[in-house]
């Protein structure tokens, strides 16, 4: 028997209160908790995959579904640049490192990236088998990608015309894995590699017999989609966006800028969310209070008794704040254990979609301070009961008793 | 082992309690009798240091209780004085022997399982001792009272009519219960009660008007 047995044996005394008390401080951490997850690790992963990049340029329309395409292939791209106003940007003094994409086709609702070399190795990537392509229709796949679908290195596949995994297949021209990239965390993961020249032949090859007048027409009309850069000089941010934007067929959108009105527009949601959240928190304090303060009635004898046992008033006050700091804590570890796991479940639910990610085994330090949130209701709820409790009249209760 | 010298108390300024001298001897058996409104309970009360009394001294077991005061006093109460309640106030979700070992962690006693046993079972309830109080019998729960009172082996024994609501062998034998557990551990025994049935049991009579 002490302080801490005695106030949970009270607790367990009345499992109905304690289990509303429970469940609406609960459901208000894991809500935080998700929150916390999903908006942190997203910011991570966006950050994560536009890291090094300073503009986008491709192809006019919405700069967010230039960013959404170029960046995350997450969106469809604006449309297609000539390829020689890429070639002509990375001669540009302002640009350090300049990666055209050729986008358009995907596998299996995977997304096919005509790339240089210079792409995956701007993520870091490493392979975890085969080699990097180095002829056209030789393609490597994103660690996603292999374990999802099971395709290993010598195996081919069509691709298929458009991003929605519905279009024409190019049945006439398959690919042949070569790699598979190591798992990186990025964008890279969920994408298909190949050489960009291997996106330009699946569509001319589509364009039937040709001779060699055709051909040369078709290079002068190559095209990339988008052109990733990152800056020489933080002077190119100021004049960098405006010349390109000044040209009529090309669109520059600034990833930084884009980002931050995406999670703005985000932000409301989750703003919204955590408001209902923190209401729901406030609801739990309202009941823990509310408990104690009723239960005060019931207990006021056990209360002036324990005082006829040598308890002093503050052992009372103490036994009252640890009901409320009690469950607030077990409240506080439900929460964040539920909020884990329904983390998890959207985690698992977002990967069959083949969205971004969320981990429900990742820590949030936020989380440290949402317990301690979560123990500061508890405290609160608890302090007028407690102080009630202190103040108990032994004799007066006991002469009415 | 009791001594009170010019009590008095009021609640407001109307007199609840007056006693102008008064002794008791360690060991001695005690009935404080008089109708209700005397003040039968409060003296109990000043007596375990519940209610400081307007005036008077009060001195329990060699210890003036004037110049006892907050946790302190509350100490001495839960290691010197038993008291058993009218209504018993068992605390109900408690098992019997959870009920005893609050009793001795109030006090700041060692939590002494077997001191609770001989306890219980010197009052017959031994086997009760995993119950819960709304699963006894009304005179099994006045046993667990008794012996939640004695288990720390008070020097002074308090009972507020303990017999009342009681018919009379279950009265009688509440106050034989008392009786012997106070001579079991050379406690002093002081009851209030304004129950006949009590008065011929206990020797010495301190009235109160």
């Amino acid at each position: 028997m002490n302080l801490a047995s005695l106030s949970a044996s009270y607790l367990r005394a009345r499992p109905l209160h304690t289990a509303l008390s429970l469940m609406l401080l609960a459901l208000g951490v894991a809500t935080i908790v998700v929150l916390l997850l999903v908006v942190g690790q997203l910011e991570e992963r966006m950050n994560r995959d536009a890291r090094g990049i300073d503009l986008v340029v491709g192809a006019k329309g919405s700069p967010m579904q230039l960013i959404l395409s170029g960046i995350y292939h997450l969106d469809a791209p604006t449309g297609n640049v000539p390829l020689a106003a890429a070639q002509t940007l990375t001669k540009n003094r302002f640009v350090k490192k300049a990666i055209p994409l050729a986008l358009g086709d995907s596998w299996k609702s995977y997304r096919i990236v005509g790339a240089g070399h210079d792409y995956p190795s701007h993520y870091g990537a490493v392979m975890a088998g085969g080699r990097l392509w180095e002829k056209p229709m030789e393609a490597v796949l994103g660690a996603e990608v292999a374990a999802r679908t099971g395709v290993k290195v010598g195996d081919k596949f069509v691709g298929a015309h458009g991003i929605g995994g519905e279009g024409d297949e190019h049945k006439e021209a398959p690919y042949t894995v070569v790699g598979v990239l190591a798992y990186t965390g990025s964008v890279l993961d969920r994408l298909v590699l190949t050489g960009i020249e291997s996106v330009w032949q699946v569509h001319e090859v589509h364009q039937g017999p040709q001779d060699e007048a055709d051909r040369k027409g078709m290079e002068a009309d190559r095209e990339v989609t988008v052109v990733l850069l990152q800056y020489a000089s933080p002077l190119a941010a100021a004049t960098l966006p405006r010349q390109i934007n000044s040209k009529s067929e090309l669109q520059a959108a600034s990833p930084a800028v884009e980002t931050a009105r995406l999670f703005r527009i985000i932000g409301v949601g989750a703003e919204a969310l955590r408001a209902f959240a923190i209401i729901l928190m406030i609801a739990a304090g309202l009941s823990v209070f509310i408990a104690l303060y009723t239960a005060l009635e019931e207990r006021r004898y056990d209360l002036a008794v324990m005082r006829t046992l040598g308890a002093s008033p503050r052992r009372l006050f103490g036994l009252l704040l640890l009901e409320g700091l009690g469950l607030a804590l077990l409240g506080a570890l439900i929460g964040v254990a539920l909020g884990h796991l329904f983390a998890s479940l959207l985690g698992a639910w977002l990967e069959s979609e083949q969205q971004y990610a969320v981990s429900g085994l990742a820590w949030r330090e936020e989380e440290l301070w949402l317990a301690g949130a979560a123990l500061a209701v508890g405290f609160l709820a608890a302090l007028l009961p407690a102080w009630r409790a202190y103040r108990t009249d032994v004799s007066g209760t006991l002469a009415h008793g | 082992m009791i001594e009170v010298r010019g009590l008095a108390h009021r609640y407001g300024s109307a007199p609840a309690l007056q006693v102008a001298q008064w002794r008791v001897a360690q060991g001695e058996r005690w009935a404080v009798i008089g109708p209700s409104g005397s003040g039968k309970s409060t003296l109990l009360h000043v007596l375990a240091g519940l209610v400081r009394p307007s005036e008077g001294e009060v001195e329990v077991s060699g210890q003036s209780l004037g110049k006892l005061a907050g946790a302190t006093l509350d100490r001495w109460r839960g290691a010197t004085v038993g008291i058993v309640l009218q209504a018993l106030h068992l605390v109900r979700h408690l098992s019997v022997r959870d009920n005893l070992r609050l009793a001795q962690y109030l006090a700041h006693l060692p939590q002494d399982d077997t001191r609770i046993h001989d306890t219980l079972a010197s009052l017959g309830v031994a086997d009760k001792a995993g119950r819960r109080p709304p699963e006894l019998s009304q005179g099994e729960r006045q046993r667990v009272a008794i012996a939640r009172a004695v288990v720390n082996r008070p020097k002074l024994l308090l009972a507020d009519e303990p017999t009342a609501n009681l018919d009379d062998a279950a009265a009688a034998l509440a106050v034989d219960l008392l009786a012997e557990q106070a001579a079991r551990h050379g406690a002093t025994l002081v009851v209030a009660t304004h129950d006949a049935r009590v008065k011929t049991k206990l020797r010495d009579r301190l009235e109160l008007a």
